[in-house]
């Protein structure tokens, strides 16, 4: 390793500086650069001849050339250890809390960690066992979940536990345990370790393709298109339409240990809102507030854009820090399209041969490794953990033929597509449902995990309801082409059911208190009662009745989406439902 | 402008583009302004000891021979109270015939706030707009531009919705703005008798585009100095930001940037960004900025760079469209969007709010269907034809601009308009509101 080299500012155009190292370097090594009294911290992104190229998280007003430049032989890192939990952090893990004033300021940085906390340890390992890389060697309590203190990530090679503390408090940077390693030597391990955050952390025995479903309470994911446990997904959409508050919908609800957000590049006033409600909000399964288990990293669109590139990386190694102690973690990103747009706008400054829409050649591969990142694992004590990615992508014009789209079409197993016209008339979320999938409909694995759990109709619903929904819009073309005298019966008929789907089980007012989270148990009710309602044989004598009474069927069910679970008033809902068609159904009789 | 007397002199411009110029002078430092031959110019680029300075008016008529001197300082602007009632230029000089602005000297394009210092917004900027108030409510804080074809009239909106929204201060800042316009604004400015409360900075289309780069950055760090030091309500009006991209694409391109969509240059969502982000809500007892913009459309695409970034950025846009049936120019409740709204509504506004205005707008989406059919030349059913007459009542009574009403008053005109077409199934609302407020 070396720490030596040293440097000297040649070139500057924005925040990419050409520089003259004074010795060896590194591809993505970090350097800082002496500006007028602050650092600027700056990645070696290529390295031509005797020319370092180094992109500055900072901006460069005020430097010039000749200015003097120090490698520290070591990658981006992430600090990783307990106390994260509730955590603000920018791209580069910098601790917002701790800055002074209003205004972010140049060169600043803040430790990620409050160094000097104290935690109440219990050991897991005892002397001379023997231990590898990701081993847990003790846990703590961190907001309520087990945090498990391994052996550093980056250690190689077996080791022997030489001692470890007995159960008791301890501060981060305390050593909890001495390790010897193959030749002998002994190494100290406190609560802290670091990782390169662009690398994938492996130290687990295996993975394996998910099998679990991630409850989320919004019905077009749990009914509908299924999400699970270390699963990958994206959420692309013209702006406006929901992205934002379909994420912080699953941010709230997602039945996970961990939740990460990562605001890559979009606005501030977004964070906030975070900031502002979680510590508010419960988490309805722990009884905490959701700050709690919440870790946002705040690389917002105003924040340096080479930062906004790292930010995204930040949250995957933290994500990966978690699933490492056995606990089911869900990434959220928000805007992957804002991370792209970071490396195009490098590698325009590279003057890098560009891709389509000048987007640099290799990003399809840039976006498939990060999403591989995800995943369900069994760690090397048998144990297992999740990470489960989710993004959005921001796609110009709202056509979703555009690079980032595409590539990440290919990499997510489920598709999320935001429909403008959706969005334009309310329906809210404004998920198109016929062109969005989730693969893991298709897991066997899934079915039979979802047979010990909710039951074994819940994949077969899914499809019926898209069936149906396909023959709706079918309806809606021939009622378009042919207007409302020129079709059958039937398929005023197929229109109306699909309606009917759409109002009570597709949209969900996100800010209404009740209809934003629906539970499996309520979910299951409403898709079989809406399912009974398409099955029942309903003879018309005419298309003009069918609106009136669809109208009324759904004003009754979305009546009771609006109500207290199983409250007198959901329930007085479901008579007057009942009434409705049995009234219908005498009608036809007499 | 003060000359430092020991500031660095040169003589030879080896290279001269026409928005640029390059020589050597080693030991400049980036973004330091230069005076080249009588102009003001910035460092954007250095490799070695040389150096190269954009022009912000233009390099026409410029002699390699001119004189360069570089300044050691930054892009900066006289900040205090004294701005207010001014009129003032690219460079913050008078365009009012009034002596020069003094003061303390601040440099501009300073870094963004932290975002856990600041505060969710949570205050309505009520219009009497009904196509802003119910459906699109704006919010201190906020950052919203009119999306408008350069036919409407979005400055008159704009002016109006600004007189209307009780800001403690009122920054203008024009980017290349017809001289009528910017006459316009000063007139409707004085006429309000609102003068002390507003600053303007303004580049016209007599002035060098390059020049508006300036403009944004004037206005919001006059903003921040009202807003943050004296804890006021800052509205800042920013008009055409589709004249301010252009300028953008301009730089970028004699940059010999690699345009990305619609030659507009890669870095044009950060570009945006940079300025939309300087709104923002302090904690209470603090100050507000709000970002009121235009940005002018080609034909009603918004697909193109310019407001597809914007949209991105901004927490929604105010769409203005003329609509045939009726006439009127409206706020078009499809393409219009304020994403602050939910903070507001139903709470600082009446409860039934929320709902009721998405219902409307639903409705509307079913008369829209509606007149499409009947263009195709189909039966309308009964439904139809309540729906397009629903729509016609809706555009004329809440949608144009020419209406102005208290809130409570437009949510009781709606659910008039709503009962006189709809059955109470049919609008589908929670009941207990039905009960409340459907009226008789
Ligand atoms: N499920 C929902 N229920 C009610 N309203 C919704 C819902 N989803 C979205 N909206 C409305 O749409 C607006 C825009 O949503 P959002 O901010 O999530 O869009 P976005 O896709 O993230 O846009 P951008 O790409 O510009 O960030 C919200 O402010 C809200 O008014
Ligand atoms: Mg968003």
């Amino acid at each position: 390793m070396n720490t030596t080299t040293k440097g000297v500012v040649r070139g500057i155009t924005a925040n990419l500086l050409e520089i003259r190292p004074s010795g060896p370097v590194r591809q993505n090594e970090i350097c800082y650069v002496s500006s007028d009294g602050a650092s600027l911290m700056g990645e070696v992104i290529k390295i031509i001849g005797e020319t370092a190229y180094v992109q500055i998280f900072d901006t460069t007003r005020g430097l010039s050339e000749g200015a003097e430049v120090t490698f520290t032989g070591e990658r981006i890192e992430v600090t990783l250890g307990p106390g994260m939990l509730g955590k603000r952090y920018d791209g580069l893990q910098n601790d917002l809390e701790k800055f002074e004033g209003v205004f972010l300021q140049r060169g600043q940085q803040s430790a990620p960690l409050d160094d000097d906390s104290k935690w109440g340890f219990r050991p897991l390992a005892k002397a001379g066992d023997a231990v590898r890389a990701g081993d847990w060697l003790g846990e703590l309590s961190e907001n309520g979940l087990p945090h498990r203190v391994m052996v550093p990530f980056r250690w190689e090679g077996s080791f022997t536990v030489r001692d470890i503390v007995p159960e008791g408090t301890y501060g981060i940077h305390d050593t909890i345990a001495r390790l010897e390693d193959e030749q002998g030597v002994v190494r100290e391990v406190t609560m802290v370790q670091k990782w390169p955050a662009k690398q994938t952390l492996t130290v687990y025995r295996e993975k394996h393709r998910p099998h679990k479903l991630m409850e989320t309470g919004v019905r077009i994911f749990d009914t509908m298109y299924p999400m699970l446990e270390g699963g990958t997904g994206f959420i692309p959409g013209p702006f406006g339409c929901g992205k934002t508050v379909m994420q912080q919908a699953l941010a709230k609800q997602a039945d996970a240990d961990v939740v990460i957000v990562a605001a890559c590049g979009e606005r501030a006033n977004e964070v906030v809102e975070i900031f502002t409600e979680f510590p508010e909000l419960k988490d309805s399964r722990t009884g905490r507030p959701l700050i709690d288990r919440t870790i946002i990293i705040a690389n917002t669109s105003s924040m340096p854009v080479a930062a906004r590139e790292a930010s995204v990386y930040t949250a995957m190694s933290l994500a990966e820090f978690y699933r490492n102690m056995g606990l089911r973690v869900l990434l959220l990103a928000d805007s992957t399209s804002r991370w792209a747009q970071a490396l195009r706008e490098m590698a325009n400054r590279l003057e890098d041969l560009p891709g389509p829409d000048a987007f640099p050649m290799d990003l399809s591969a840039t976006i498939a490794q990060f999403y591989s990142r995800a995943g369900t694992v069994t760690l090397h004590n048998g144990q297992q953990g999740a990470v489960t990615f989710i993004g959005t992508v921001s796609p110009a014009g709202g056509n979703f033929k555009e690079p980032v789209t595409e590539s990440t079409r290919k990499a997510a197993r489920c598709f999320y597509a935001l429909n403008q016209r959706r969005a334009d008339s309310k329906r809210y979320p404004a998920v198109d449902p016929l062109e969005s999938y989730s693969k893991y409909l298709d897991y066997p694995e899934f079915a039979e995990s979802l047979a010990q759990s909710v039951g074994s109709d819940w994949i077969t619903n899914a499809k019926t309801l898209q069936n149906l929904l396909i023959r709706g819009k079918e309806a809606a073309d021939q009622i378009n082409i042919l207007g409302d005298d020129g079709v059958s019966l039937e398929n005023h008929i197929d229109f109306w059911r699909s309606e009917l789907i759409d109002f009570v089980l597709l949209q969900q007012d996100a800010f209404d208190e009740i209809d934003q989270l629906a539970p499996l148990e309520r979910q299951r009710r409403m898709s079989r009662l809406v399912l009974e309602i398409c099955q029942m044989p309903i003879p018309f004598e005419n298309y003009t009745e069918v609106r009136p009474y669809f109208s009324k069927v759904i004003n009754t069910l979305r009546q009771m989406n609006y109500s207290r679970w199983e409250s007198d008033e959901f329930n007085n809902y479901h008579q007057e439902l009942s009434r409705i068609l049995a009234e219908k159904a005498t009608e036809m009789a007499v | 402008m003060e000359i430092n007397p020991f500031a660095k002199r040169y003589h030879h411009l080896r290279d001269i583009t026409r928005a640029t110029c390059t020589l050597d002078a080693p030991g400049a430092h980036n973004e330091e302004l230069a005076i080249v031959g009588g102009r003001l110019a910035q460092v954007v680029r250095v490799k070695g000891q040389s150096v190269t300075l954009q022009i912000f008016s233009g390099t026409e008529g410029l002699s390699n021979d001119a004189e360069v001197l570089f300044l050691g300082r930054y892009p900066d602007m006289p900040i205090g109270d004294q701005l207010l009632g001014r009129f003032l230029n690219a460079y913050a000089e008078p365009l009012d015939g009034l002596p020069p602005v003094e003061g303390q000297r601040i440099s501009l394009g300073g870094p963004s706030a932290n975002p856990v210092r600041r505060a969710q917004p949570f205050e309505p900027i009520l219009t009497g707009l009904p196509g802003i108030d119910l459906n699109n409510t704006l919010v201190g804080g906020q950052k919203i531009p009119f999306f408008a074809d350069p036919d409407q009239p979005y400055n008159e909106v704009m002016a109006t919705v600004a007189l209307r929204a009780r800001a403690d201060k009122i920054i203008l800042g024009g980017m290349g703005l017809s001289y009528d316009d910017y006459l316009y604004y000063r007139d409707t400015f004085r006429q309000a008798g609102v003068l002390d409360r507003i600053v303007a900075f303004v580049n016209t289309t007599q002035d060098q585009p390059v020049e508006r780069l300036l403009i944004p950055e004037l206005a919001l760090a006059a903003a921040e100095h009202f807003a943050i030091t004296n804890n006021e309500k800052v509205l800042v009006l920013l008009t055409d930001m589709t004249l301010y991209a252009d300028a953008l694409s301009i730089v970028a391109n004699r940059m010999d940037q690699i345009p990305s969509k619609d030659s507009m240059p890669g870095s044009l969502y950060s570009d945006l960004a940079r300025i939309y982000e300087k709104s923002l809500q302090l904690p209470a007892g603090g100050g507000s900025i709000t970002i009121l913009a235009v940005t002018t459309l080609n034909q009603g695409d918004i697909t193109h760079a310019i407001p597809d970034n914007t949209g991105y950025i901004t927490e929604g846009q105010l769409f203005l469209r003329k609509d045939t049936d009726t006439g009127k120019i409206i706020i078009d409740p499809f393409r219009s969007l304020s994403r602050l709204k939910q903070l507001v509504i139903g709470k600082k506004t009446r409860e039934d709010h929320p709902q009721i205005m998405n219902t409307a707008i639903r409705l509307y989406a079913d008369a829209a269907e509606a007149r499409s059919k009947k263009e195709n030349g189909f039966d309308l059913t009964d439904y139809d034809v309540r729906a397009i007459r629903f729509a016609r009542d809706y555009t004329e009574q809440i949608l144009s601009i020419d209406v102005n009403l208290e809130m409570d008053a437009i949510l009781d005109r709606l659910w008039r308009i709503l009962a006189a077409h709809f059955t109470r199934e049919e609008v589908s609302v929670k009941e207990q509101l039905i009960r409340k407020y459907w009226p008789d």
